[in-house]
């Protein structure tokens, strides 16, 4: 059973880790999204993550079995942090395994576009010079459904 | 039927609410509901004419009947990750 959270609390990546291991598997990823310190050509000093939150959770464990069906990798873990980070801090976490690692590659893939396409997560940059300001996104699909081909391809 | 309305992020600082309790004639969709607030005076009016929304913890298309006690979340354009 793949899992997922959304939380205030600073993420660990190894916890993530320990949940997908398996003797079976051979491939293990992990993925992390860091806040970094510029965009457009600005100094960005923090962002600020605001979500959706019964929602969001409920939208992540669906990508989370979307993945897990679409390759084959029940082993998958996505955590995905809310509240004020710092430059660095990481803000979001895909760890899965599986027997070879193109499966691994398309799952963690998957979750990541999907959580662009689809979570109701909104972030605001703050600068080093200037006011803050909402990070341009995606409109989602007004049925919420999956995309027919996310760009992740076939394992 | 009454219906509460909720605001996010951009669309928070637009309308200077989180919530909204919206009264609407039986038989109303998402879309009544987004033109009865946009009518409704100049700060719900900042709100796009076709925005995404979720009922219910669902994303719902604008012919979505409504029911009494429902949640509709007005969702900017999302940006996780």
């Amino acid at each position: 059973m793949p899992y997922a959270e959304v939380t205030a609390d600073p993420l660990d990546p190894a916890r993530l880790l320990a949940r997908v291991g398996s003797p079976e598997n051979g491939a293990v990823l992990l993925f992390l999204g860091t806040v970094r310190n510029h965009a457009d050509g600005r100094s960005v000093s923090g962002m600020r993550y605001e979500g959706y939150e019964e929602m969001a959770l409920d939208v992540l464990r669906r990508i989370a079995e979307e993945a897990s069906e679409r390759f084959s990798t029940p082993n998958l873990a996505v955590t995905h942090r809310l509240g004020a980070l710092d430059i660095g801090e990481v803000s979001v976490v895909v760890a899965v395994s599986s027997p070879h690692r193109a499966e691994a590659y398309g799952a963690s893939r998957y979750v990541m576009e999907e959580i662009k396409r689809r979570l109701p997560v909104w972030k605001k940059e703050f600068y080093v010079e200037g006011a803050p300001q909402w990070v341009r996104g995606t409109v989602p699909p007004a049925d919420g459904s999956p995309a027919p081909d996310s760009g992740a391809g076939d394992p | 039927m009454r219906v509460q309305a909720r605001f996010f992020a951009a669309y928070r600082e637009l309308t200077g609410a989180s919530r909204a309790d919206v009264d609407l004639p039986e038989g109303a969709t998402v879309a009544d509901l987004i033109d009865t607030l946009r009518e409704q005076g100049p700060s719900f009016g900042a709100l796009p004419p076709k925005p995404a929304v979720a009922v219910n913890l669902q994303y719902a298309p604008p012919e979505t009947g409504l029911r009494d006690g429902d949640e509709v979340a007005f969702i900017p354009p999302v940006a996780g990750g």
